[in-house]
């Protein structure tokens, strides 16, 4: 490897730097070659030893614990593809059409990764080098998780768009990674959403949903409508209506949106939130190394159970009666309470403020669904407002401290 | 026994080469160095010149500031020319060794002294240097009057030696020293001694309030022990005072004559370690001679987490009491074996994201001193508080010292903090910033707000 080191410092090198013909792409060399070495600067004032970590390995391993959630949504995309050509039946989900399913997922999802990675790297690339700064990688964890909530039929140059949108308002007007008060990918979900409502709501949840049904060859029975769209319909519904108990028998053991195929994620959905166990599993992997605040999970996790009780005690409409387990695990709960909430640049930074956070950001998140179905993935919205909200929870967790020591002082004098 | 506080946050580095014990005396230096720049925001005023001659104990120069505040010679010899930085900073002062005439003064009786007596010999025969404050981690004003005193009888930062090594047979001087300080304190009142759990080396003092402590570095720190004792609010002022400064004290006190003898752990995985008995002053090529392997070598004189760089020419830190040799790291890391992506088991990390957890306990690490990574915005949150116990937000304090907020600073609890506090913090600091030198200026703002 110093071979290949010395190549790189004597050979291409000169190239970016001084008078070099590339050198206006100094962050680009910089930033590939930092990734390849990590460089020999060592430490100058302060400390003399480092911790091993850093940015790179923290971002890498945020992403491997979206891996499982990645794996399932791609095959999932093609599971739900051929359920709804009623070439495959639920009776035996995994081992048929197995390889078929990974294809029309991939091809699927691999374009979307392209063009969100495009995208968001360019155009901080081009931020860097305008400002001369080196490349963080907080969006190596954004521009997957972009993919990961956008719905299948998404079309791709609005993912541009939105990864546009999300890259330059939410976080580089604001200074780039580390300074951003929204979480970059709910902000580019939420561009989607609001300027392209017509686009982003309907029958878009499953690979060609739409074509298939104009050309009949929908099984019947089919909407492609996802578990939350379903149960926005009985909202002003009286809870043993007609249209309520249809909707409720999908819910009930054996539907298509049973506790089993919500919690496992065998639903029509966004790509890899319909899995709350790829997400439980992304949630070990976080807590475990220690990158995720199992503050801020748990205590999500919490507040969306308990409005769920809340709500079953209410039991107004059919929605309020799901159960809380069965709420959590359907829509883009699990997958925003592991992988949205805990951004630490958005979350609240104080542990105490990190329990109040994501109390409340599970609270709301079930509130939201199910008082507004004009809103039917509440995470979203309620994510985005707990980040608003962060910087205000931590504000009254440190007065706390510092009426604390002026209480001491008064004390003292006294 | 001493009431127990239990320090639950913080972060024990295990390095490769401890000292075991067993000291044995370094011959005694050709030169005494001192540097001004050891006593932060200190600008000496030369009393002797170059080529003058002096015993040991004679003033070499004296604090701008504060001229009752006198640096002497540890050595009897010639004065030479000051080494000095930019702006012709004077960055240290030399005196090559010759003869062994001292400076005498009548001695003192600890139980028959008062406060003005002890305060005045301090300033007159150099003793007053061994003196830091808290606010501010400076060396206190002449005219300075503490709450309280604190001295911290054990060092939990990485590879310290123990009490018992760096104070073998120097109890009855502590303890005098002790009674000395006793002296400069409001009537009733004692000096506040921080001992290790566990250790029995100081049971029998009873010239100061002990409180034991238990738990990972920086439990050690005086800071965290002032914190737990009796926290410092605005206005007040502490001293604090290192255990074998305590006992020079006393020593010298009692015989009227300069004493500032230090024992020494040369450490660290670069040395073959040994605990060595010299003198303040003592250049740091004596400490490592024959003894370090210097190419390629970090000879830091204290320890990882605070200690400086001053080549071997220079001193021995004056408030130091340990010099670690590590490895330089200043090889570039390929990704995928030593890297960000290694595997990383020759690396001790604090979060979970490398296998140190998964290690034996035991496990010695061989750290070298490679950033681990390029300084990068601040994105990770909770990290500092896992190894901060002070009831204080790191993060939130040292944003507002970035932003020059005085009134912020002073509502987080700037007062209660030094530098070395924060050392951890910057330790596991994912986004490699350098906190330490943050919170130095966040002080010096201080400092020059109240001037």
């Amino acid at each position: 490897m110093k071979a290949l080191h010395k190549l790189i410092e004597e050979r291409v090198k000169p190239n970016f730097t001084g008078d070099g013909k590339l050198k206006r792409f100094w962050v680009v060399f910089d930033a590939l070659e930092t990734f390849l070495f990590t460089p020999g600067h060592t430490t100058a004032k302060g400390v003399h030893v480092r911790d091993g970590i850093d940015l790179k390995r923290t971002m890498f391993l945020v992403i491997v614990a979206m891996i499982p959630a990645l794996l399932f949504g791609t095959w999932n995309i093609g599971h739900q593809y051929y359920l709804s050509l009623g070439d495959v039946t639920t009776a035996d989900p995994w081992s048929a059409m197995f390889l078929d399913k990974i294809i029309v997922g991939a091809i699927k999802v691999v374009p979307l990764i392209v063009v969100s990675y495009a995208t968001g790297l360019g155009i901080e690339f081009v931020i860097a080098g305008i400002n001369g700064h080196a490349i963080n990688e907080g969006f190596l964890v954004s521009g997957m998780l972009i993919p990961l909530i956008m719905p299948v039929d998404v079309p791709l140059w609005m993912v541009a768009v939105a990864t546009a949108f999300a890259v330059l308002i939410a976080k580089e007007v604001f200074g780039g990674t580390g300074m951003n008060i929204l979480n970059v990918a709910l902000t580019c979900r939420a561009f989607l959403f609001f300027a392209y409502p017509k686009q982003m709501s309907g029958e878009i949840w499953i690979h060609d949903v739409m074509a298939s049904k104009s050309g009949g060859l929908l099984a019947d029975g089919y909407t492609g409508a996802t578990a939350l769209g379903q149960l926005a319909n009985t909202v002003g519904q009286p809870v043993q209506g007609e249209v309520s108990s249809g909707v409720m028998a999908m819910f009930a053991d054996g539907g298509m949106f049973s506790l089993m195929n919500c919690f496992v994620g065998t639903i029509p959905g966004s790509v890899a939130e319909t899995s709350a166990l790829a997400a439980v599993i992304g949630a070990a992997i976080l807590i475990w190394t220690g990158i995720g605040s199992w503050r801020i999970i748990s205590s999500f996790v919490v507040g969306g159970l308990v409005m769920g009780v809340i709500f079953n005690m209410l039991s107004l409409n059919a929605y309020m009666t799901i159960g809380p387990v069965h709420q959590i695990v359907m829509g883009g709960f699990m997958f925003g309470a592991v992988f949205m909430a805990t951004d630490p640049v958005s979350a609240a930074q104080t542990n105490t403020g990190k329990w109040v956070y994501g109390f409340l950001g599970g609270l709301f998140s079930i509130m939201i669904r199910v008082f507004n179905p004009a809103y039917p993935e509440g995470v979203m919205m309620a994510i985005l407002f707990m980040n608003v909200m962060a910087p205000t929870i931590d504000h009254y967790v440190i007065e706390a401290n510092i009426r604390r020591r002026e209480k001491r002082l008064t004390a003292a004098v006294a | 026994m001493p009431a127990t506080v239990k320090i639950r946050k913080g972060l024990d580095i295990r390095l490769k080469g401890g000292v075991q014990g067993g000291s044995h005396d370094l011959p005694a230096a050709d030169r005494f160095s001192i540097h001004p720049t050891d006593f932060h925001g200190l600008v000496p005023r030369m009393a002797v010149k170059a080529g003058a001659e002096v015993k040991a104990g004679d003033v070499l120069f004296t604090d701008k500031k504060n001229p009752d505040i006198k640096f002497v010679s540890g050595v009897a010899g010639t004065v030479q020319e000051p080494v000095r930085g930019e702006k012709r900073r004077i960055l240290r002062v030399d005196v090559v060794a010759s003869g062994t005439e001292a400076v005498a003064a009548s001695g003192m009786d600890p139980s028959r002294t008062d406060g003005d007596a002890v305060r005045s010999a301090m300033l007159s025969m150099g003793f007053w240097p061994m003196l830091q404050q808290r606010p501010f981690a400076v060396m206190p004003d002449s005219d300075s009057t503490p709450r309280d005193i604190f001295v911290s009888g054990f060092d939990s930062a990485p590879l310290a030696p123990s009490a018992s090594m760096v104070l073998e047979g120097r109890m009855d001087a502590f303890r005098s020293g002790l009674l000395f300080l006793n002296t400069l304190l409001p009537s009733g009142r004692k000096v506040q001694l921080g001992v290790q759990e566990g250790d029995s080396f100081f049971s029998g003092v009873t010239e100061a309030d002990l409180t034991s402590f238990s738990g990972p570095h920086p439990a050690g720190n005086v800071g965290v022990q002032i914190h737990e004792v009796a926290p410092m609010n605005k206005g007040e002022v502490v001293w604090t005072v290192g255990m074998q400064d305590v006992a020079n004290i006393g020593e010298g006190l009692f015989n009227g004559c300069y004493v500032g003898k230090r024992t020494i752990a040369l450490t660290g995985s670069r040395s073959q370690p040994a605990l060595l008995k010299t003198t303040l002053g003592t250049p740091v090529s004596n400490i490592i001679k024959d003894r370090v392997l210097t190419e390629g070598t970090r000879m830091i004189s204290g320890n990882v987490l605070t200690g400086s760089v001053r080549g071997e020419d220079g001193a021995v830190g004056f408030h130091d009491q340990q010099v670690t040799c590590i490895p330089e790291g200043d090889d570039p890391l390929f990704f995928l074996t030593k890297g960000w992506l290694g595997p990383g088991f020759d690396k001790f990390s604090a979060s979970r994201a490398f296998p140190t957890w998964l290690m034996p306990k035991g496990k010695q690490y061989d750290l070298n001193t490679n950033n681990n990574g390029e300084e990068r915005a601040f994105v990770v949150t909770g990290q500092y508080d896992a190894v901060f116990p002070f009831d204080i937000f790191p993060v939130q304090l040292l944003k507002s010292i970035m932003v020059g907020d005085i009134d912020r600073m002073e509502k987080l609890g700037i007062y209660e903090v030094a530098p070395e506090d924060f050392a951890l913090c910057e330790y596991v600091c994912t986004s490699k910033l350098a906190v330490q030198d943050i919170v130095r200026k966040g002080l010096d703002q201080m400092i020059e707000e109240f001037a």
